[in-house]
């Protein structure tokens, strides 16, 4: 009786922990966004969340409507989740044209109110185009799945991780194997050198941008498929917890938002499932100031030029 | 300007308007019964043709053909400018505070609603305003501290039956308490991940509102708070809780003013202009920093205090993310520092709205574009204060 009662609290942790991977896969996307930004120009980008929101609005409204064409549900899946990347990356490179270009003489207030500006305006140019209710994921698409006793894993979860671990190895090869990765490390240590070598920096920001904002909208496709369904307001949240992931592995530093994405997720799903589900956000948020306050430069430490702070 | 920047501004105007379009049109025109084309290409003219007018308004003005109208105005600017100096500044403040007693006299119950509400938001913009204006700390999580008065006096009133006027100074020490709790472990922080911790707090301090059931009474809120009394006899009367909030509000901008021109206002300053230079110059940057922060909380207290006794009513859903960004795109339009210009910021961002109701959706949205252009185009607000250094506009 005793054993049996073990194995049901075992299947739980299990459960727990794969769930938590899947979250923590999606934090780690979004904090990829932030930390290649912030490493970059360092500026904490607001819209950021948006971009996640944007992804996930864009990915419904693509599969519904491939789907109405009469597509296989995952070939719409595929074809949604690359144009809506795309999308998200073209309008990444816009606000950062418009918003923060600008701005790279100006004091680091005025950038970071640009940003909250643009997540405020982003967000609401969100809601009126796209109404404030939920909008549902096609069943067809997000039902499905194994069961091993209580431990349920859906064919989402798997694709979740597997995409994840998939753009994350794409991500590497990028800024560590090609000449675009390689300017992009360098602008991010020195600026004014990189420039002398010939690069252009205006461009590879441009360019930091579109990749963070394509990452951040796969990871809101993802949210939009484990939930069920989006909202023009979900950028917020997810938004403060990535950024938190990305402090947490030290900012700047891709391997340590991956690292910190996990923790996170895995800190929000059991801690709601074994402390409290109401204060599951407070967690996210404790965790960010402790690592403020104790080690501000992260777990596998920060990567940025100094110059500016 | 010479002809070739004047093509080159028309061609990125252009990229950027076909960029526009390219991303509007799948929010707009992609749904599962189809695709749509008429609602985005209303949308698209609409902004289309604003930009255009305004590109035609700016090359006529750089033209120098709108002189004609120019020069008469900037000349009717420096007279009133003129009048405005030679005026001793007391009779200018008398007329202002005479219209602002008069106020309620000569209008209705709708317009003193509004002014109500213009006149919590001046608290509160003032209050942040010591915080981003003054010392140079983004804090994103302010309404927290709004929340915490309002709340205070909620409960005091509920439990313990004390006056408004006994809660009003606990509110605000409540609320500076709170401010000190939070800016003890986020001071030490820099500039940018302050605004996040702030932001962070300003959350958690939401979810305990909205989860401690027991303190708070969750999302339901708190019912039936007192209104304040005067020798026994109820306030019940709007344009009675007016003169209350005047009261306040009028204290506020005294405060805020003899702080900004005292000691610890210059030492604020100089901590935002140069933290380490002031340090060295003797200035106990920590202990500053933090009196900033209590000093904003305790004006945000106040605000909140009032607001629980106007309303009768508190529930946490006053005191999200976006009443803190509102407030700060009020201090940001109205000009960080400047007791006038955050008035005036509060009047176009609270007042302006209620005069345009029916766009009331797109109210968010113009904030949020309006902060974002306000940094563009003119970073030190519409009424800059007098004693920003040239430091904060460069960068540093």
């Amino acid at each position: 009786m005793r054993g049996s009662e073990h194995w049901i609290h075992m299947e739980f942790f299990i459960q727990q922990l794969i769930n938590g991977i899947t979250l923590g896969g999606v934090y780690a996307l979004i904090a990829l966004g932030y930390t290649m930004v912030y490493g970059i120009i360092q500026l904490i980008n607001f819209a950021h969340g948006e971009f996640f929101a944007a992804g996930g609005y864009m990915g419904v409204i693509l599969i519904s409507w491939l789907a109405s064409q009469g597509l296989h549900p995952y070939a719409c899946l595929a074809l949604a989740l690359a144009l809506s990347m795309g999308y998200c990356a073209l309008l990444a490179m816009a606000v950062e044209r418009l918003a923060y270009k600008p701005l790279r003489e100006a004091s680091r207030l005025a950038v970071l109110l640009s940003a909250l500006g643009m997540s405020i305006f982003l967000q609401n140019g969100l809601m009126l185009t796209q109404g404030v209710y939920d909008k549902g994921y096609p069943t067809e698409i997000t039902s499905g799945g194994f069961e091993w006793g209580l431990v349920s894993v859906s064919y989402m979860q798997i694709f979740i991780v597997g995409l994840t671990a998939t753009l994350l190895v794409g991500l590497n090869i990028l800024v560590f194997k090609t000449r675009i990765g390689r300017a992009m490390r360098a602008t991010s240590q020195d600026k004014v050198m990189s420039a002398l070598v010939g690069i252009n920096s205006n461009r590879i920001i441009s360019i930091t941008f579109a990749i963070g904002a394509g990452l951040a909208a796969a990871a809101g496709i993802m949210v939009g498929l484990y939930y069920g369904s989006v909202n023009y307001s979900m950028g917020f949240v997810p938004g403060i917890k990535a950024f938190a992931a990305a402090v947490l592995g030290g900012i700047g530093n891709i391997t340590g938002a991956l690292i910190g994405g996990l923790i996170i997720g895995m800190v929000e799903i059991f801690a709601a499932g074994y402390i409290s589900g109401e204060y599951k956000d407070v967690f996210a948020f404790i965790i960010l100031i402790g690592v403020l306050y104790f080690r501000p430069s992260g777990i596998m430490g920060e990567n940025i030029d100094d110059t500016r702070v | 300007m010479t002809t070739q920047e004047s093509k080159k501004l028309w061609l990125s105007c252009g990229v950027g308007l076909i960029w526009f379009l390219i991303i509007l049109w799948p929010l707009l025109g992609i749904t599962p019964e189809g695709l749509e084309f008429g609602k985005t290409f209303k949308v698209f003219g609409y902004v289309a043709v604003g930009v255009v007018i305004l590109m035609l308004f700016y090359q006529v003005q750089q033209a120098g053909k709108l002189n004609f109208v120019g020069t008469p105005l900037k000349a009717t600017s420096v007279g009133i400018g003129k009048i405005y100096e030679i005026t001793p500044r007391w009779i200018l403040l008398g007329i202002v505070l005479a219209l602002a007693i008069a106020f309620p006299l000569v209008t209705g119950r709708y317009a003193h609603d509004v002014s109500i509400s213009v006149l919590i938001y001046i608290c509160l913009g003032l209050g942040l305003n010591i915080v981003v204006g003054l010392a140079g700390l983004l804090d994103l999580g302010y309404i927290a501290f709004y929340g915490v008065g309002a709340y205070t006096y909620a409960l005091m009133s509920l439990h313990f039956g004390l006056s408004f006027w006994l809660c009003l100074p606990i509110a605000g020490v409540t609320a500076a308490i709170a401010g000190c709790i939070i800016g003890y472990p986020t001071l030490r922080m820099r500039g940018d991940y302050l605004a996040i911790v702030t932001l962070g707090f300003g959350e958690i301090v939401r979810l305990i509102l909205n989860n401690w059931m027991g303190l708070t009474n969750g999302p339901n809120g708190i019912m039936g708070i007192l209104r304040p009394e005067i020798f026994g006899f109820q306030l019940n009367k709007l344009w009675m809780l007016y003169y209350v909030i005047l009261g306040i509000a009028v204290f506020t901008i005294l405060a805020v003013y003899r702080l900004n021109f005292s000691r610890i206002g210059r030492a604020w300053e100089a901590i935002r202009e140069d933290e380490t230079a002031a340090e060295l110059m003797g200035v106990n940057t920590f202990l500053l920093k933090l009196l900033a922060y209590a000093m904003g909380a305790t004006f945000a207290g106040f605000a909140g205090a009032f607001f629980a006794a106007r309303m009768r009513f508190v529930g946490p859903e006053s005191f999200s993310f976006l009443e803190s960004a509102m407030v700060l795109a009020m201090v940001v339009l109205g000009g960080m520092g400047s007791i006038p210009g955050v008035i005036l910021g509060v009047l176009a961002l609270v007042a302006l709205p209620e005069v345009f109701r029916e766009f009331e959706l797109y109210r968010m949205l113009v904030f949020g574009g309006v902060m974002t252009l306000m940094m563009l185009i003119r970073p030190a607000g519409i009424w800059p204060a007098k004693r920003v250094g040239r430091r904060s506009e460069e960068a540093d």
